[in-house]
């Protein structure tokens, strides 16, 4: 029987494959992608504690929704500026991305 | 007679005052204004002391008049003095023949600049200056309190400091009026401290006050500390050992002004504050022991540098010292009135030598005796009232110094101090032998100058006599160093019913009399000196050359003063500018060192934390999440067990 | 005085003469220097008026203004001034006045420097008028921030380091003495042994009887906030560097009244509020006033550089108001305020002729100067009288000033007094020797072309010389003022039973 446990791993997994994922990855693009996977695997535990909670609103879905909106417009928002960034210098290193130093 | 004390001292200072800005450039005005101002000074003191006599014979310190105003004022709080200072006038025997003697000599010396300082062009600014000694001395002496006192003690160490360096292009004026006011200064900071302990013990700078205190005092610790501090003040003013270098450096200052200031007047101001504070240095015998031994021991340390001496001033200035030295030894063994009668007439001998050798140097412009010779014909009336001046301060009968002198070998025998006595003896024969050794020199002989010094000698073809601006003075001071020690003798008391020691003293009047040992003794010794002088520099019988080499180191030791002005530049040298340049090194290097460190820390702190900014987003990501679960580990310690408490 | 309200218009003249100069083109250099004369003038006039209309016998704080501010915070923009005050508000108008004089041919952006100049005026005026802590420690701010500028812009020698040693070294003291400031804040809040209201004012203030620990605590944080601005050994290695980078006018207001807020702050906030703090620490203050006065004197002897004298000849003589201030006791902190008196107009004449001389021969080494007397007897005379001041010599209001704290502190700290009268051998010392080499000797050719100082140059000089030796023949004028505000204080500090250790 599959119960909260294995929907809490599973979205613990996905955390900390998108976190390592955002740390590590020289390029923007898989960057982001890990971004993605953290607010997947929220998501998923948000809709995991609304099958299994006891609310009588389904609050939790309504905020998967809302953080699935969000991310659309914030990865619309980060490819503008990896798009931007590749044609000021032709790559999407995060590593040269470091112009935040004085 | 307030009026008139008052009168006497503001005279000078409007003198000066007008001087200063209104007649700077007309140089004759000056002059006339700072002779009337010191012929005014000299009427009003006339007439003080007139006032003063008049008062009943043997009401000593009571005659005369007191008044004074509040000048400054703090209450006491508590166990604490608080601060009164009153600015007074303070008229009876003692001030009103001092300022007798002060503005005397000083209206003299202001007529004979006129002919001295003719043609300089600092002369306006020289009568400002001597006026503003007027004023200040004059001031010091009127004074009617230790704070008073101290401040125109220090207003004439100004004006002594101001005309040292007159001439201030020569290098050695301007740093013998340093070494002047700087060597005063050590000994005022002595003067000072002792004058501000006196008030806080006894609440009262007022002398009359102070005597009456101090005589319930008797015997205290703080008293020793308070007179043994006082005493510096003098000991510097009076250049006695061992502040009395400046006073020969001050030579370099123009002739009037040495006989004036350092000679006559300024000099004695150390003589005459023991005498105005006699109530304080008297009740504590161990300063006036060590005031009477030390004073003999300038009296003879300066008369023997007096011996080699070549510079007609140094001469002149080494034997101020010595005299100084007998008022100190007359002081000291408690007779305040033969060390005031001894102040008295050397105020006028010495004024007229120091004006004669003025009148000398004026007229050959040289100062090396050895290079003068036959003056004697050629300056008459300086040459007489010369030799008049040297045979008062060598005592002979009965000029001024005979009387002063025998007063002063008297009070010393008759006080049981025999030492001091026979010292005393050695200096009378030191100083007949080296007065006229100049004499001898300078006046005597042919018009070519010896060559004892190895000098060059020079022809003083060109040399006449002073004009009468110059020579007037020498003979009113000539007449007064030879009737002058009258007022002290017995004569004088027989004639008139009192004399100098009846009508200054302390305690009890002092009678005169002629102690015929003493006064034989003294004699003799004087004449053998003269004679041994006449031997060696007038007949020539026996050789300088000989005798300077016969006495080898000794003669070295003299011609070098003792080599004391040689250690006291090492221990500026070395020791003052050594500490400067330590605590500067300290101050750069330490200091500045410690606090710059400080900065250079923070900065190197900083430098080391600006690398966790390394502009990495994603370092930054881990940061915050990391700090982000620390926190939500934290938050949920208790629904995790609290295993973290 | 009914009707005669000086303070506010002491206060703003020179803010509103700063704002005006805003409005001025930069090239109307005669309008620039009236509208900064007239607003010293003022300031001065109604500061001798205020001198002079103070009722002494009454005594306490007069023409005594009240401002709201912050309410909430008790911070009311109090203005007052008593006998400890008034002298320092008529010091300070007198030498931005004389500052004026000085600045009057300066070429380059006279505009701005009169600006920043009389903004710190203002700053020196609230500070000395105010009657409330925290306004107070504004103005201290205030009076300190635009120094920063014109060091480092109109100055010389190093004036970068300089200005920024300055600024950090007060900033430094300043947040020393704000921690004491919110500290006090606090305690007075605190209805246990405080009064329970949020107030800074001074006069509420001062009826705390504070528990010892704590005015151990926050005395010893004054101590080090205002002694820097004194300044007070170690902490005094800003002042030679700045006072010497300084341009002229500015080294005369340094030294003349920024030294000065020091020793104003800690009697009126240190002493004022902890005396059983002061009490304690007394003994350290007179040790370290000993060594500014005596240390910095032998310092100063071996200066090569004119101004580097005169700037640790000012360290040496705060000392005398060090140990005046740590004696407690009423004849020694009169002296202590007769000293800031004095020296403030003593060392505004010394920079004075120190910035004339370096105008005229563009060199202030010592060893390069020489026989100045015979082409400037003005100059040398005036150096002498600021010289002779310097060393305390009687009929200067110096001496006076010295004698009183001598007399005062003797009583208290006998060895320490008087080692540190044995400064004023030191002083007399390295003023004479200074003055014998830069202006006495042959007349030297180099310097044939140098004109006397004449016209608007003597106007500083006569104006501070005048007031030096006036109240050295007569200082009943003003120490009669400074002892009524100091009694007050001094009985206070004696009821408590204390005033030094012995």
């Amino acid at each position: 029987m599959i119960g909260l446990d294995h929907y809490l791993v599973l979205a613990a997994a996905l955390f900390c494959i998108g976190f390592v994922g955002a740390v590590v990855k020289r390029n923007a693009i898989a960057v982001l992608m890990g971004v993605e996977l953290m607010l997947n695997a929220v998501n998923l535990n948000l809709v995991a504690f609304d099958r299994f909670g006891v609310h009588v609103v389904p609050l939790g879905q309504s905020f998967a929704v809302f953080i699935i909106a969000v991310a659309a417009a914030e990865v619309a928002v980060a490819l503008a500026i990896i798009l931007t960034l590749y044609r000021r210098r032709s790559n999407t290193r995060v590593d040269d991305l470091d112009m935040l130093k004085w | 007679m307030v009026e008139s004390a008052i009168g006497l001292v503001l005279a000078p200072l409007a003198s000066f005052i007008l001087i200063s800005f209104v007649t700077r450039r007309a140089a004759i005005l000056s002059a006339v204004i700072s002779i009337a101002a010191a012929g005014i000074s000299f009427a009003l003191s006339l007439s003080l002391l007139v006032g003063v006599l008049s008062a009943p014979a043997g009401a000593g310190l009571a005659a005369g008049a007191h008044a004074s105003i509040q000048w400054l004022s703090i209450p006491s709080i508590g166990r604490f003095r608080g601060l009164e200072i009153a600015m007074g006038v303070l008229v009876d025997p003692l001030s009103a023949t001092m300022s007798v003697i002060v503005s005397l000599v000083a209206f003299l010396v202001t007529i004979y600049s006129l002919g001295y300082m003719k043609g300089d062009p600092g002369f306006s600014r020289y009568f400002s200056y001597l006026s503003l000694f007027a004023f200040s001395m004059l001031g010091l002496v009127i004074a009617d309190n230790y704070f008073q006192t101290f401040v125109f003690w220090e207003l004439v160490g100004l004006c002594s400091y101001l005309l040292i360096g007159f001439w201030y292009a020569k290098p050695s004026a301007s740093d013998a009026a340093r070494k002047a006011f700087v060597t005063n200064r050590w000994a005022d900071f002595a003067f000072m401290v002792g004058v501000i302990l006196l008030f806080i013990f006894f609440g009262t700078f007022d002398f009359g006050q102070l005597s009456s205190a101090i005589a319930g005092a008797r015997g205290s610790a703080m008293l020793a500390l308070v007179a043994a501090l006082v005493f510096v003040g003098p000991l510097g003013k009076s250049a006695q050992f061992p502040f009395h270098v400046w006073l020969p450096d001050a030579m370099e200052g123009p002739t009037p002004v040495s006989a004036l200031i350092h000679a006559a007047t300024m000099v004695a101001a150390g003589v005459y504050l023991i005498a105005r504070g006699f109530a304080l240095f008297q009740s504590v015998p161990g300063v006036m022991e060590t005031m009477a031994y030390l004073g003999g021991f300038t009296a003879l340390f300066a008369a023997s540098i007096a011996l080699v001496q070549k510079d007609i001033k140094r001469i002149l200035a080494y034997s101020t010292l010595s005299q100084l030295g007998y008022m100190f030894m007359a002081l000291g063994v408690g007779s305040m009135s033969a060390g005031m009668f001894h102040l008295t007439t050397h105020a006028f001998f010495k004024a007229l030598l120091f004006l004669g050798a003025g009148s000398v140097i004026h007229a050959t412009e040289e100062q090396d005796i050895f290079k003068m010779g036959g003056l004697g014909k050629k300056m008459k009336i300086t040459a007489w009232t010369f030799v008049i001046g040297a045979l008062a301060l060598s005592g002979i009968f009965p000029l001024a110094g005979f009387w002063s002198k025998d007063e002063i070998l008297f009070a010393s025998l008759s006080s049981g101090h025999i030492g001091l006595y026979v010292l005393g003896i050695a200096v009378a024969f030191m100083t007949a032998f080296y007065m006229f050794r100049l004499i001898f020199t300078a006046f005597g002989g042919t018009a070519f100058g010896g060559t004892a010094s190895g000098g060059e000698p020079t022809e003083h073809a060109h040399v006449h006599e002073s004009g009468p601006a110059m020579t007037i003075p020498l003979i009113v001071l000539a007449v007064l160093s030879v009737f002058a020690g009258l007022i002290g003798s017995p004569w004088f008391q027989s004639a008139f019913g009192f004399s100098f020691g009846s009508f200054i003293f302390f305690g009890r009047p002092e009678a005169s009399h002629l102690d015929m040992t003493t006064a034989s003794i003294s004699t003799v010794v004087a004449l053998s000196g003269i004679f041994l002088a006449w031997l060696v520099y007038g007949k020539k019988l026996l050789k300088a050359e000989r005798i300077a080499a016969a006495l080898g180191p000794l003669y070295r030791l003299l011609d070098h003063k003792f080599y004391i002005d040689e250690i006291y530049a090492w221990v500026f040298a070395k020791i003052m500018l050594g500490l400067g340049i330590v605590f500067d090194w300290i101050d750069h290097y330490i200091v500045d060192g410690l606090f710059d460190g400080l900065g250079g820390a923070t900065r190197a702190l900083g430098r080391k934390l600006r690398l966790t900014q390394s502009g990495r987003l994603q370092g930054y990501a881990l940061v915050i999440f990391a700090a982000v679960a620390i926190a939500v580990v934290f938050i949920s310690t208790d629904l995790l067990g609290g295993f973290l408490k | 005085m009914i009707g005669f309200h000086p303070l506010p218009a002491i206060l703003l003249s020179p803010f509103v003469g700063a704002v005006l100069l805003l409005f001025v083109p930069e090239g109307r250099r005669n309008l620039i220097r009236a509208i900064a004369l007239a607003a010293a003038t003022v300031s001065l006039v109604l500061a001798v008026a205020a001198m002079i209309f103070y009722d002494r016998a009454a005594g306490g704080m007069q023409f005594v203004e009240h401002y709201s501010w912050i309410p909430s915070l008790g911070v009311h923009l109090d203005l007052g001034v008593d006998g400890l005050s008034l002298p320092l508000v008529l010091l300070t108008a007198i030498i931005i006045f004389a500052g004026v004089f000085v600045t009057w041919r300066l070429e380059s952006r006279s505009k701005e420097f009169f600006i920043y100049a009389l903004a710190l005026v203002g700053g020196v005026f609230g500070v000395f008028m105010s009657m409330d802590l925290l306004v107070l420690f504004m103005f201290i701010e205030i009076a300190v921030i635009p120094k920063y500028v014109l060091i480092s812009v109109w100055g010389s020698t190093r004036k970068e380091y300089a200005a920024m040693k300055y600024t950090m070294y007060l900033l430094s003291g300043s947040a020393v003495a704000l921690v004491a400031i919110v500290a006090i804040f606090a305690y007075a809040h605190d209805p246990a042994h405080g009064l329970g209201i949020w107030t800074f004012d001074l006069a509420a203030l001062s009826t705390i009887h504070f528990d010892p620990a704590f005015q151990k605590f926050a005395f010893f944080l004054m101590l080090l906030g205002f002694g820097v601005l004194i300044p007070i050994f170690p902490l005094h290695r800003w002042t030679p560097d700045g006072h010497s980078a300084a341009p002229t006018a500015i080294s005369m207001l340094l030294a003349g009244v920024i030294m000065k807020l020091g020793g104003y702050a800690l009697i009126r906030v240190g002493i004022g509020l902890f005396p059983e703090g002061a009490h304690f620490w007394a003994p350290l203050i007179a040790v370290l006033a000993a060594v500014n006065a005596v240390y910095i004197a032998f310092v100063a002897m071996v200066q090569k550089d004119l101004k580097f004298v005169v700037a640790n000849s000012s360290i040496s003589h705060m000392g005398f108001v060090l140990i005046g201030i740590a004696s407690l006791n009423a004849t020694s902190m009169d002296g202590a305020v007769a000293q800031m008196f004095a020296h403030g107009i003593m060392a505004a004449l010394f920079f004075a002729i120190v910035g004339l001389v370096y105008d005229k021969a563009h060199t202030r080494v010592i060893a390069d100067l020489g026989g100045l007397a015979h082409q400037m007897p003005r100059v040398s005379a005036a150096f002498l009288i600021a010289g002779l001041a310097s060393l305390g010599l009687p009929g200067m209001f110096n001496f006076v000033a010295e004698f009183t704290v001598f007399t005062g502190a003797i009583q208290v700290f006998p060895v320490l007094a008087v080692v540190a009268i044995f400064s004023v051998v030191v002083t007399a010392i390295y003023v004479l020797w200074v003055f014998q080499r830069v202006f006495f000797g042959p007349r030297n050719p180099k310097w044939d072309h140098l004109k006397d100082a004449r016209g608007v140059e003597m106007v500083p000089i006569v104006v501070l010389a005048a007031v030096l030796i006036g109240f050295g023949l007569y200082p009943r004028a003003i120490m009669d003022t400074i002892t009524g505000g100091i009694l007050p204080l001094a009985q206070h500090v004696a009821s408590l039973g204390i005033g030094g250790p012995f």
